[in-house]
């Protein structure tokens, strides 16, 4: 196998000269190449500089990592001493896995790993929801009715909590929903249970430690969306007899549309790939799919196994931001935003 | 509130009386959610900060123990998590020296690359912000690891060094924020400048750096604050490459886990106190950059 490094090593060499050559073809100089442009209108040291940035980050540290990492999934779990050996041929064994557990196994399909694959995109979207519904009024809130200076302190107070170290805010939801918590001493205290709630396995701290640890990444790409709204627009749907819900679903969160695929796509990203929160506020009985490729990588031991499963999360993250795109009608750049 | 209006309908004075009222109510509702938005926002944090002050072994506000200070002496003494906070920190310069040079190249390659394939590449670059981090880790693992054996590398090298991959994993992501806070600075960027100096004589070698990088100054600074942070609060990524090293985050979450003592809230405190001085600085930077911007 270590012949086929070079070869890789060139091909990127030339896909990227490739690239470059390509580079600012639009000059109005017909005599010089699209490369001879860059370099001129770069210096020699700035050009340098900047191939050998991208080659180090769009190629070493962003495609060719995970197009290993798909071709390392394909692969079987063997010792170092086996790799490259007759053994290591390309399987599909570990996506089997997956969908049928081991090989002789007694079920005919995997499902304890599936439903736990099943109930981390249910219960990610069920926290995207959670938080449009959450963060929409304050967004509306900010955008069209605080003054400046109020909305300066709100944007302030929203952003120090979002500094906080993720799990710090998750040992915070602990401390609160813990058996000797705050909330079950209030809960005793008004008389509305005797015995002390257990909210960590009913997945309650779960639920609502997630949907704080992401509450910023929807209020702001909503309020940018609903900020650019011309304010008369629901001056006049009132005027024109709008009653107050109507205003919000007929005129404001269609003007905001681009900014809910924005914030849903990056909470639902964020929650199915949460691994401190579930690790921390989960249920006993309760896991979260990342936790699953945790294990393959520490306790468990098989690195092909756990690259298997990331895929599969990938491809569902993919698929989402997909679905967003086509059925929000935004682009790309809009989500990243 | 929406059976109020419907009921107001019928007779046309009291249509307005009833509407005038309903406005107030909605304002009240509006201030009321506020308030809860913000207690919920708040509440969680204030309530750890206070059992890192009381005297129980269980962190818990009731009963309330009294007032102590002995679980900042506890968290002086323990040896992980100061090695932890110094990994942190050389991970967290790490990260700024490689994530802002890529972060401006991949900013200023924006405009270079031909159009055709600008679309894609724009893709590219910004894929990992939406790519979940503990799959940025993982490929970066898989990935080093697999280089460091086809060169026969020795174990103690860089490829199976966990805060060197650390530094790797995050700076792929980081390099992304970088990138999109040059990219909002370089908008504004007057190209004009560059051409006059060249008129005038200077290399491009100069006009890079003594008029684009002065230009960028302020994003440069806000770019490293946030990727300094970002870095230091990372889990997700880190707990895949950090391998047989530890990070503050990797040795809290494994505290956490194992069993949870008043010392974590007392290192919160510590952390909630260092972050609100970071963000501050962050925010007054930005306001200083947006002022500038207004003048200029």
């Amino acid at each position: 196998m270590n012949n086929y490094l070079l070869p890789l090593a060139s091909l990127i060499g030339a896909a990227l000269v490739i690239v470059l050559l390509v580079v600012y073809q639009r000059s109005s100089l017909a005599t010089s190449t699209g490369f001879g442009r860059f370099l001129r209108r770069n210096g020699i040291v700035v050009s340098c500089y900047l191939i050998l940035s991208l080659i180090g980050w769009l190629f070493f540290m962003i495609i060719l990592p995970q197009l290993y990492m798909v071709d390392f999934s394909f692969s079987q779990n063997l010792p170092p001493s086996k790799i490259g050996g007759p053994e290591d041929v390309y399987t599909t064994q570990n996506y089997e896995y997956l969908l049928f557990g081991p090989q002789g196994g007694e079920e005919s399909f995997n499902w304890l790993h599936l439903k736990i694959f099943l109930r981390t995109i249910i219960a990610a979207v069920v926290v995207t929801i959670i938080d449009l519904a959450i963060c929409y009024p304050v967004a509306y809130y900010m955008a069209q009715v605080a003054s400046s200076g109020r909305l300066r302190l709100l944007a302030l107070c929203l952003l120090l909590p979002f500094w906080v170290n993720e799990i710090l805010r998750a040992f915070a939801f602990r401390i609160l929903f813990g058996s000797g918590g705050v909330m079950n001493s209030v809960l005793m205290w008004l008389g509305l249970t005797d015995q002390p709630v257990d909210f960590i396995r009913a997945d309650v701290a779960l639920y609502s430690g997630l949907s704080y640890a992401y509450l910023l990444l929807m209020i702001f790409p909503l309020y940018n969306a609903i900020e650019s709204l011309d304010h008369n627009q629901i001056e006049a749907a009132k005027d024109l007899g709008c009653s107050w819900w109507r205003v919000h679903f007929e005129v404001v969160m269609p003007f905001a549309k681009p900014g809910i695929a924005s914030g849903s796509t990056m909470v639902f990203m964020l929650s199915c790939g949460a691994l401190a929160a579930p690790q921390i506020l989960g249920g006993p009985s309760s896991l979260w799919f990342t936790q699953i490729i945790y294990q393959w990588f520490n306790t468990g031991g098989n690195w092909p196994q756990g690259a298997a499963y990331a895929f599969v999360l990938l491809l569902v993250c993919i698929i989402f931001v997909m679905a967003v795109m086509k059925l929000f009608k935004v682009s790309f750049g809009e989500i990243v935003k | 509130m929406t059976s109020v209006t419907q009921i107001a309908q019928p007779s046309g004075k009291a249509k307005v009386g009833f509407q005038l009222k309903s406005t107030h109510i909605r304002q009240f509702m509006m201030a009321f959610y506020l308030l809860l938005f913000f207690a919920y926002l708040f509440g969680p944090l204030l309530m750890m900060s206070a059992t890192a002050f009381n005297d129980n072994a269980y962190p818990q506000v009731t009963p309330w123990g009294g007032f102590t200070l002995k679980w900042f002496k506890e968290l002086l003494n323990d040896g992980f998590m100061i090695e932890g906070f110094i990994n942190s920190l050389i991970i967290g310069v790490g990260v700024i020296c490689m994530s802002i040079p890529f972060g401006l190249a991949g900013a200023l390659m924006l405009n270079q690359v031909h159009h055709r394939v600008r679309g894609i590449y724009y893709v590219i670059v910004l894929s990992p912000i939406l790519t979940p981090g503990l799959i940025i880790g993982i490929s970066t693992l898989v990935f080093w690891d697999w280089m460091g054996m086809m060169l026969d590398a020795d174990f103690e090298s860089p490829f199976y060094n966990g805060i060197w991959l650390t530094i790797l994993g995050q700076a792929t992501f980081i390099s992304s924020y970088t990138m999109l806070i040059f990219l909002a600075r370089l908008q504004r960027f007057d190209t004009t400048l560059e051409e006059a100096a060249l008129d005038l004589g200077a290399t491009r070698n100069q006009v890079f750096w003594q008029i684009l990088v002065p230009y960028l100054k302020p994003a440069l600074i806000s770019a490293a604050v946030l990727a300094f942070l970002t870095s230091f609060e990372n889990y997700n990524t880190t707990v895949f490459t950090i391998q047989a090293e530890s990070t503050l985050t990797t040795v809290l979450a494994a505290k956490v886990r194992l069993g949870i003592t008043p010392a974590v809230s007392a290192l919160a405190v510590l952390i909630i106190g260092l972050t609100l001085i970071g963000a501050t600085v962050h925010e007054v930077l930005r306001r200083r950059e947006k002022k500038m911007v207004n003048v200029t």
